[in-house]
C-alpha cells in the first residue's frame, strides 16, 4: 500500500497499515452481514432463528462463493470477468452430458468443468493481459460464448441418474450441536453438502494466496498502480494473466458445485451468476478501481446478499423479478458509498 | 540511403504507399470489407439471396418481400441502439449494455398505457403519441440514472449500467404486474409492420428518419465536437469551458431516446411483450455494430455513419446464419467469435506488431542489398 505509512500530527511516522481500505471496507461489510442477519432474526424470527436456515444459505450458495471469490481476485488487479455466470452453466451442461449421456464418471466430469474454466482463463487471460483488449469486451463476448456454446452441447435439462454421483451430492456432513427437535419431537441434526465444505476450503486457500504469497501480494499491487509494480519488478502482465486463468478456473469450480447441488443440466443454470458475483465482491469491499479487496469480505458479501434476497422474500415479495431488483438495489447503494468515499479521498489529498 | 519522409500533413502521395495500404486506413475499411465478403458469399453459395418479390402479407396488401428487405427491416432497432451507443462511447470511453433491459422497460410502458391496464385490448385506450412519448420519457430518465452515474459518481460505464442490466427486465415485468398485454389494434402494428398501401416496411422510414435527425444534429450543433473533445481528454475540455459531466450525462440521455424509439418499434412488430426474450442480448450486437464501424472503444473521435454501417453488416450476418440453419439460442456462440476476431486485431498492439512485421522483411532485404 503506497499510503500505508503516513504522518500523523506530530510529525511521527504512524503505521497506518493496521487500518488500511481492505480492512475498513472488511468491517463494514462484516457488520453490515451481522446487523442484517440479527434484525431478520428479531424482526422475522421463526426461520431465520434456526441454525440449519442459516446453512442453508451456505448449502444454495456454495457455487456462488468460490465464483465471488475468483471475480474479486480479477477485480483486485483491476479487471472484471462477466463470464462466470455462463461458464458455471456451460460446465453443468457438459458435466451432465458426459455422465449421463457418455458414461462418463465423476472423474472425467471433474477434469472437464476443470478444463473448461483453464480453456476459459488462458484465452480471456491472454486477450486482457498480452493484448490489452478491455476486459469487459473480452469476458462478454466469453459469456455469449459459453451460452451459445451450452445450447449446442445440449437445449434439453440433462438430469443425471448417475449412482456415484448422486452418493456424492446427497452425501450430508452433519453440524454437531446445532440440531434442532421438529414438531413431532425427534432431533434432526444441522448438515452441510459436500459442497460448502470445497467452498470453505477455497475461500481459506485464496485468503491465504492473497495475504502470504508473492503472487497474492502482485495482484494488488497491479490492481493498485500497474507502473509502480513494473517499477518493482513485478511482471504484470504475467500477474494479469494469471489472475484471469485462476478465474476462470474457479468459475470452472463454481460450475462443479452448482451441478453437485442441483443435479442436473440445464440453460438456465447459473443465469445472472456473474451479476450475483460482482455484487457479493463490491459488498465484501472489493474496489472496482483495483488494489482493494479481500476473500473474506466476499464471502461475507455472499452472505449478506442471500440473507437479503430471504428477508425480501420473506416479507412476501417472493416472486422472481423482486430479487434480481434487490440485487440491482443493494450493488447501487453499495457503488454509490465506494464512488463517494473515493471522490472525497481524492479531494482531501489535494 | 535515401528515405522518403514526407510530413503526413500535406496530402502529397507518398511514392511508396500502395493503393492497397491507403484504403486499409480508411475508418470504413473493415465494415465495407466485412459487407463485401458476406455480399460475395452469399452470391456464390446462393444467387437467389438477393432477390425480391411482392406478397401479399396477412392484410391483403401487397408488400416487398425478401431477404434484403427483412435485413434493412429487422437491423432497425439495432441501427437506432448503434447511434446513440456511438455517442455514449465517444463521450464516456464505454458502453451501456442495459439497453436491451430499458427497451424492454420502454416496451412495457407503451403497451401499458396503450392498453389502458388491462391484459388484452381490441382498440387503443389512448393516443398512441402520448404512449411513445411517455415511453420515450422513462427510457430518458433510466438513461439519465445511468448517465449521473457515470459522470457524477465516476463509475465505469460498464458497471454502472450492469445494475440496469439486472434489473431491467424485471422492472419491465413489474410495470406490468407480470401479465403479457397484448393489443389487437391493428394501427399500433403499423409502426413494426406495414402501413396501409406502402410496400416497404414502416421500420425502414422510422431509421432513416432518426439517421436524418441525428444527421442535422450533428451538423447544426456542438454535440458531436463537444462528445469528442471530452471523450479525447475530459479535463483539458473542462479547462476550456466545457462541462464534462453534463455531456456525459446528456450523451445517455440520448441513447435513452433512441432506447425508447427502438423498443416501441420492436414491441409494434408483435403488439405483445415477452420480458426476457424481448430485444436478448442486442446489448452485444450494438457494441459489436460500434466496433464494427471502427470507432474506438475507449472513447474519442467517432464515426457514426460507421456504426450505422457496421450495424446493417451484423444484421446481414444474422440473416445469413439463419438461412443456414443455425438456430437462434447458439447465434452468440458465433457473434462471439466474431467480437474476439475483430477486437483483436483492432487491438493498439497487434497493430504494431502486424505492422512490425511487414516492416521487418523490407528492412532485411535493404540490409543485404
Amino acid at each position: 500500500m503506497p499510503n500505508g505509512i503516513a504522518l500523523d500530527k506530530q510529525g511521527r511516522m504512524k503505521n497506518r497499515a493496521a487500518m488500511t481500505d481492505t480492512t475498513l471496507l472488511l468491517t463494514i461489510t462484516i457488520v453490515v452481514f451481522f446487523i442484517l442477519y440479527i434484525s431478520a432474526v428479531l424482526f422475522l424470527g421463526g426461520g431465520f432463528a434456526k441454525p440449519q436456515n442459516f446453512l442453508n444459505i451456505l448449502n444454495n450458495n456454495a457455487s456462488l462463493i468460490v465464483l465471488s471469490c475468483g471475480m474479486s481476485i480479477v477485480m483486485i488487479t483491476g479487471g472484471i470477468d462477466i463470464s462466470v455466470g455462463a461458464v458455471t452453466c456451460l460446465v453443468c451442461m457438459t458435466c451432465a452430458v458426459n455422465l449421463e449421456q457418455q458414461g462418463g464418471s465423476m472423474v472425467t466430469a471433474l477434469l472437464i468443468g476443470l478444463g473448461i474454466g483453464l480453456a476459459f482463463g488462458l484465452v480471456q487471460g491472454y486477450l486482457v493481459a498480452y493484448l490489452e483488449i478491455q476486459p469487459f469486451i473480452v469476458s462478454l463476448a466469453g459469456m455469449f460464448f459459453a451460452k451459445g456454446m451450452t445450447t449446442i452441447v445440449s437445449k434439453e435439462p440433462v438430469r443425471v441418474t448417475n449412482e456415484g454421483f448422486l452418493a456424492v451430492k446427497d452425501a450430508r456432513i452433519i453440524v454437531p450441536g446445532l440440531g434442532a427437535n421438529n414438531k413431532l419431537g425427534q432431533y434432526i441434526p444441522a448438515y452441510v453438502e459436500v459442497g460448502v465444505i470445497i467452498a470453505l476450503l477455497t475461500v481459506v486457500l485464496l485468503f491465504c494466496l492473497l495475504r502470504w504469497t508473492r503472487l497474492g501480494r502482485g495482484f494488488y499491487a497491479v490492481g493498485g498502480n500497474s507502473q509502480s509494480a513494473n517499477m518493482l519488478g513485478i511482471n504484470v502482465r504475467r500477474t494479469k494473466f494469471l489472475a484471469h486463468i485462476l478465474c476462470s478456473l474457479l468459475a470452472g469450480v463454481g460450475g462443479i458445485l452448482y451441478f453437485l447441488h442441483v443435479g442436473s443440466g440445464d440453460v438456465a443454470n447459473g443465469a445472472g451468476d456473474e451479476m450475483n458475483a460482482i455484487a457479493s465482491s463490491i459488498i465484501g469491499g472489493t474496489l472496482l478501481t483495483g488494489g482493494v479487496g479481500n476473500v473474506a469480505g466476499t464471502f461475507f458479501g455472499v452472505m449478506s446478499l442471500n440473507t437479503i434476497k430471504r428477508i425480501v422474500s420473506s416479507l412476501g415479495f417472493d416472486e422472481a423479478w423482486w430479487s434480481n431488483i434487490t440485487v440491482a438495489a443493494m450493488l447501487c447503494l453499495f457503488l454509490v458509498i465506494q464512488s463517494v468515499v473515493l471522490l472525497r479521498k481524492n479531494t482531501s489529498k489535494q | 540511403m535515401k528515405t522518403l519522409v514526407k510530413d503526413p500533413e500535406t496530402k502529397v502521395k507518398r511514392p511508396d504507399d500502395p493503393l492497397f495500404k491507403r484504403l486499409t486506413r480508411q475508418q470504413l475499411f473493415i465494415p465495407i470489407a466485412a459487407l463485401v465478403l458476406l455480399v460475395l458469399f452469399n452470391l456464390i453459395a446462393d444467387p437467389t439471396f438477393f432477390a425480391i418479390s411482392i406478397k401479399e402479407n396477412s392484410m391483403g396488401n401487397p408488400v416487398l418481400s425478401g431477404n434484403i428487405i427483412s435485413v434493412l427491416d429487422n437491423a432497425s432497432e439495432l441501427v437506432m441502439l448503434a447511434i446513440g451507443m456511438t455517442l455514449v462511447t465517444a463521450s464516456s470511453g464505454g458502453q451501456d449494455i442495459s439497453v436491451g433491459a430499458t427497451m424492454a422497460i420502454a416496451g412495457s410502458v407503451i403497451l401499458r398505457m396503450v392498453c389502458g391496464g388491462q391484459v388484452t385490448a381490441d382498440t387503443m385506450q389512448m393516443p398512441l403519441i402520448l404512449a411513445v412519448l411517455t415511453g420515450i420519457v422513462v427510457s430518458m430518465i433510466f438513461g439519465a440514472f445511468n448517465g449521473i452515474l457515470v459522470a457524477y459518481f465516476k463509475i465505469q460505464p460498464m458497471v454502472a449500467t450492469l445494475i440496469m442490466f439486472t434489473a431491467g427486465r424485471s422492472i419491465a415485468a413489474w410495470i406490468n404486474n407480470n401479465q403479457l398485454p397484448i393489443i389487437n389494434d391493428l394501427s399500433f402494428k403499423y409502426a413494426g409492420t406495414f402501413l396501409p398501401g406502402i410496400p416497404v416496411p414502416t421500420p425502414i422510414f422510422i431509421t432513416v428518419f432518426v439517421i436524418l435527425a441525428f444527421w442535422l444534429v450533428l451538423k447544426f450543433t456542438t454535440l458531436g465536437l463537444y462528445t469528442q473533445s471530452v471523450g479525447i481528454n475530459s479535463n483539458s475540455s473542462r479547462l476550456n469551458g466545457l462541462d464534462p459531466k453534463l455531456i456525459k450525462l446528456l450523451t445517455y440521455v440520448i441513447l435513452g431516446v433512441c432506447v425508447a424509439i427502438a423498443g416501441f418499434v420492436r414491441v409494434s412488430r408483435s403488439g405483445s411483450i415477452n420480458y426476457s426474450r424481448i430485444a436478448e442480448n442486442i446489448e452485444m450486437d450494438a457494441i459489436l455494430a460500434v466496433a464494427l464501424g471502427g470507432n474506438a472503444l475507449g472513447g474519442g473521435k467517432f464515426n457514426i455513419y460507421g456504426s450505422i454501417l457496421g450495424a446493417y453488416v451484423i444484421q446481414f450476418l444474422t440473416t445469413t446464419l439463419y438461412k443456414y440453419d443455425v438456430p437462434s439460442t447458439a447465434l452468440p456462440a458465433y457473434k462471439a467469435v466474431v467480437v474476439i476476431l475483430l477486437v483483436v486485431l483492432s487491438a493498439p498492439v497487434v497493430r504494431e506488431k502486424l505492422a512490425n512485421m511487414k516492416k521487418a522483411p523490407a528492412k532485411a532485404a535493404k540490409e543485404v542489398s
